[in-house]
């Protein structure tokens, strides 16, 4: 187990490397300079601030340079934000992304599961049916016009929640039930799908057959089962949950890192661009590496290369 | 053995849960936390109460007032700073920490400012000379790199050579003739110098506080400090909250009648109506097309005209060779085959008005009548379809083709597209032969485009840097930064420089030659085909009074605001 970790630890910085290498090259690609009044800049006062920011230096100079500050740990200063470290930006905006998307994925993996099972459990009569149409529902419907309705009914007509702003859990809620209806009809489609095939297959009949009831034998055996395809789809769309949903951050003026980054591409914030690429693609391949990790557990015929074997 | 195994990553993974979580809504907390009642104070709550909830659309970049470019950073520096002069208003530049109206010298290039001996920073500290001496030699210190240090040149005595390390900053023309009495020595009579005096990079800066704090000053509301009716709290440096609390030390004081300012940030104007129907805010930002069409006639809506002209703008030259709009009568048809008044009542419905002139109304007023120069310098080119196709005509004529291929070039955010399609149809439409092809790019790839003169028309808007014509004409001399459309005319260049040199000290002569550069690059030459004066249109609610709204520098000013419910 420390050898295979050892290992992918090892991997893991490499991948690290080469999309932080990729992004910077292909960030230099993009037109135009980061300084926010570029209009109305003067040819000299252009020159006067790339050279500044180290912006006249040759690319590979760039690059050398913010390779080395990366691995010291400084990941430099924001354009956007003048003189604010890129760290404490990422520090102070990444709690709200982090919250919102494990709790989307909290209750949006649950509840999809239950659907799931359930419309297995019950194939082919009206909760299946149904759980299946809300499944295609929020497969269907854009989060934001999702979080957009919740804001006017509940926010505006009902008044049960706050309408939009980020202070304590009341916050959060409609945001959280928007940004759940993804991963609520991942998990409801998949979990179906996997637990109608495992339903067909031989060890279930044979568990049947000793006399256990439907539902006992779906809980003993067949969920854990089906679990398997469903770690593989949830690891990722962690990931994109927990980095931020733009559209939803920016309905419920929440202050995420999502919205962030991509203002970081329009306005050719580098050092913001490059930090968040390195922090989502941190998060990335750690998850996948609990993924696997969580395999091992789940399903007990898959080994950890270096694990002890029994074949 | 492998239950237990289970359990532990289970429990594991939701305590990691439980604790990335913790920290979102702490972090949240404690920028919200510091201002007490905070957000919720303004509603339900007694007629008495002078709170304010306020809507923006955008985060604060920096509460550096020498760095700051955009516009939520001015709003900030208008309710918490103050220069030698503010704008009133009427957006005319009134004296604010001078003392009444400074000694000017007869060949008009020495000011001397006397500064309120009242004037005190919010720390208690007296704003004195030396704090603008210190703070605009900060400007154009070449080391710090302000984006808007070119506000200094050419303007206050050896600014461009400090700018480009030419001479020291020492060397600036300014100076500290005791603590309350400023001399300032121009390059050149300058007759829009008072409404620079108002603007964000001419504020002055408490010299002790800013070295003290170093790189972390103006990063949060502790690291600021302020001079005017207000100071910022709760601004965490990139937070989408913030608030303002009366400054304690303010000279004036007593005009200032609210006691708390709470500002949300809202990206989407449909949250900013939500928030606004939901009594969570005042005011909302400027509403954008799609929901200022539906709110035009609503009771509580308020348009105002902004600052900002827009035009089509035409490239005469492109890879080194002359394009279909070299040709003047082209120019000429296509600035008139389009309707301006249905494009703002229908397209954009936000209080922006259609404009057959470049320069703004409610910028600049002549010298001896006090008429605005909009409206003597008149309609200088209106929409009329029958003169666009003879002019069409004749043009295609000239150039010995019947057809025309017209790239344009704009935005690619929704509104932007909408204008598009609006010109391509009203083009192709009204003048026979004409091919419109869009490009929608990021604003980034526009500029660029536009820079390197790589487009046959281009949707262009520009805001002013100072409250005089100026600041829009100069665009389209020569060899004008800006210019970027391969026009040059010895005649425009000449009016210009007269205007800026032969007659810097002569004010009626110099609207005079202004009013004819105008005139001769939109009447004659057509280098350009106004559209519109942009409006903003906002719901505000009734009971919020004296709320002042600018053309120029910071979008609104607080200080005299009052609640009455």
């Amino acid at each position: 187990m420390a050898k295979y970790l050892t290992q992918r630890i090892i991997y893991m910085i490499i991948t690290l490397f080469i999309i932080a290498s990729l992004t910077f090259f292909l960030m230099k690609f993009l037109p135009g300079t980061p300084f926010q009044n570029e209009e109305k800049l003067t040819e000299e006062q252009r020159i006067i601030l790339d050279e500044k920011y180290g912006l006249d230096d040759p690319l590979p100079v760039q690059y050398a340079n913010y390779m080395i500050n990366i691995a010291k740990g400084d990941l430099g200063v924001s354009f956007q934000y003048d003189n604010q470290p890129v760290s404490s930006l990422l520090l102070k905006r990444i709690g709200p992304s982090l919250t919102l998307g494990f709790q989307a994925m909290f209750i949006g993996t649950i509840i999809g599961i239950m659907l799931g099972v359930l419309a297995a459990l019950f194939q082919n009569t009206w909760i299946d049916y149904g759980s299946t149409f809300l499944a295609v529902l929020g497969k269907s419907i854009p989060s934001f016009v999702f979080a957009a309705l919740l804001q006017y009914y509940i926010g505006v007509k009902l008044e049960w929640l706050p309408v939009a702003s980020w202070n304590g859990f009341s916050y959060s809620i409609m945001p959280t039930i928007a940004l759940a209806i993804f991963p609520i009809a991942t998990a409801a489609r998949f979990m179906r799908t996997e637990l109608i095939e495992v339903f067909s297959s031989d060890y279930i009949t044979l568990a049947k057959a000793k006399g256990n009831s439907r539902t006992e034998v779906a809980i003993k055996h067949a969920i854990r089962n089906a679990l398997i395809p469903l770690i593989t789809v949830l690891g990722p769309m962690a990931v994109s949950l927990m980095t931020g949903s733009m559209v939803i951050e920016q309905i419920f003026s929440i202050p995420g890192i999502g919205e962030q980054f991509v203002k970081s591409i329009q306005t050719n914030d580098f050092p913001i661009i490059m930090g968040t690429t390195i922090f989502f693609a941190f998060l990335l391949v750690v998850i996948i590496l609990i993924v696997d990790i969580l395999y091992g557990i789940i399903d007990p015929r898959i080994r950890l290369a270096g694990g002890d074997k029994h074949e | 053995m492998k239950k237990s195994k289970n359990l532990f990553f289970i429990t594991l993974l939701i305590t990691l849960a439980f604790i990335i979580s913790g920290c979102g809504y702490n972090s949240s907390n404690d920028s919200d936390g510091s201002g007490g009642d905070g957000g919720d104070s303004g509603k339900g709550d007694s007629d008495t109460k002078q709170v304010l909830n306020l809507i923006e659309s955008a985060e604060i970049p920096t509460g550096d007032p020498t760095l700051a470019t955009d516009a939520a950073s001015f709003i900030v520096f208008g309710q918490t700073m103050e220069g030698l002069y503010v704008l009133d208003e009427n957006d005319t530049p009134i004296p604010g920490i001078a003392d009444g109206e400074p000694e000017i010298s007869e060949d008009g290039k020495e000011y001397t400012f006397k500064i309120r001996e009242n004037a005190k920073w919010s720390n208690g500290d007296p704003v004195t000379a030396n704090d603008f001496v210190y703070s605009w030699r900060r400007a154009v210190n070449p080391e710090v790199a302000s984006e808007y240090a070119y506000m200094f040149s050419g303007i206050i005595k050896n600014a461009t050579e400090i700018i480009n390390g030419k001479a020291d900053k020492e060397d600036l023309g300014v100076e500290a003739v005791d603590e309350n009495t400023l001399k300032v020595t121009l390059e050149q009579p300058v007759e829009y110098f008072d409404s620079l005096l108002a603007f964000g990079t001419y504020l002055p800066l408490n010299e002790k506080f800013v070295e003290e704090k170093g790189d972390k000053f103006g990063t949060n509301s502790e690291n600021m400090l302020a001079n005017g009716p207000f100071v910022l709290t709760d601004w965490d440096g990139s937070g989408l909250e913030w608030s303002y609390e009366p400054n304690e030390h303010y000279y004036d004081k007593d005009e200032v009648h609210l006691t708390k300012v709470n500002v949300q940030v809202a990206k989407t104007p449909n949250t900013a109506i939500n928030l606004y129907q939901t009594d969570e805010a005042d005011r909302t930002g400027a509403l954008s097309a799609e929901y200022a069409n539906q709110y035009q006639d609503d009771e509580e809506a308020s348009t105002f005209k902004e600052g900002s002209s827009w035009y089509l703008k035409f490239n005469q030259e492109r890879n080194g060779k002359d394009t279909p709009l070299a040709n003047e009568n082209i120019r000429k048809a296509i600035a008139m085959a389009f309707d301006k008044k249905s494009f703002t009542d229908t397209v954009l419905a936000n209080g922006s008005i259609p404009s057959d002139g470049y320069v703004p109304e409610g910028l600049a007023k002549n010298p001896e009548t006090d008429k605005d120069f909009r409206e003597e310098s008149g309609d200088l080119i209106s929409y009329d379809v029958e003169k666009a196709q003879e002019y069409w005509k004749k043009g295609l004529e000239e150039l010995g083709v019947e057809e025309i291929k017209l790239d344009y070039l704009s935005d690619d955010t929704e509104n932007a597209k909408k204008t598009g399609e609006y010109f391509q149809n009203q083009l192709e439409t009204n003048l026979e032969g004409l091919k419109i092809e869009l490009t929608n790019v990021p604003f980034k790839v526009r500029l660029k485009k536009t820079t390197d003169q790589d487009y046959d028309i281009v949707m262009h808007g520009w805001g002013p840097d100072y409250l005089d014509p100026m600041t829009f004409l100069d665009l389209y001399l020569t060899d004008g930064t800006n210019n970027n459309t391969g026009y040059s005319s010895e005649e425009f260049d000449k009016l210009i420089d007269d205007a800026k040199v032969k007659y810097a000290n002569d004010p009626q002569k110099r609207w005079e030659a202004m009013l004819e550069a105008e005139k001769l690059l939109i009447q004659e030459d057509t280098v350009i085909a106004p559209i519109y004066q942009r409006g903003r249109l906002v719901l505000i609610k009734p009971y919020v009074k004296n709320f002042h709204e600018h053309l120029f520098g910071p979008d609104y000013s607080l200080k005299y605001v009052k609640i009455e419910k």
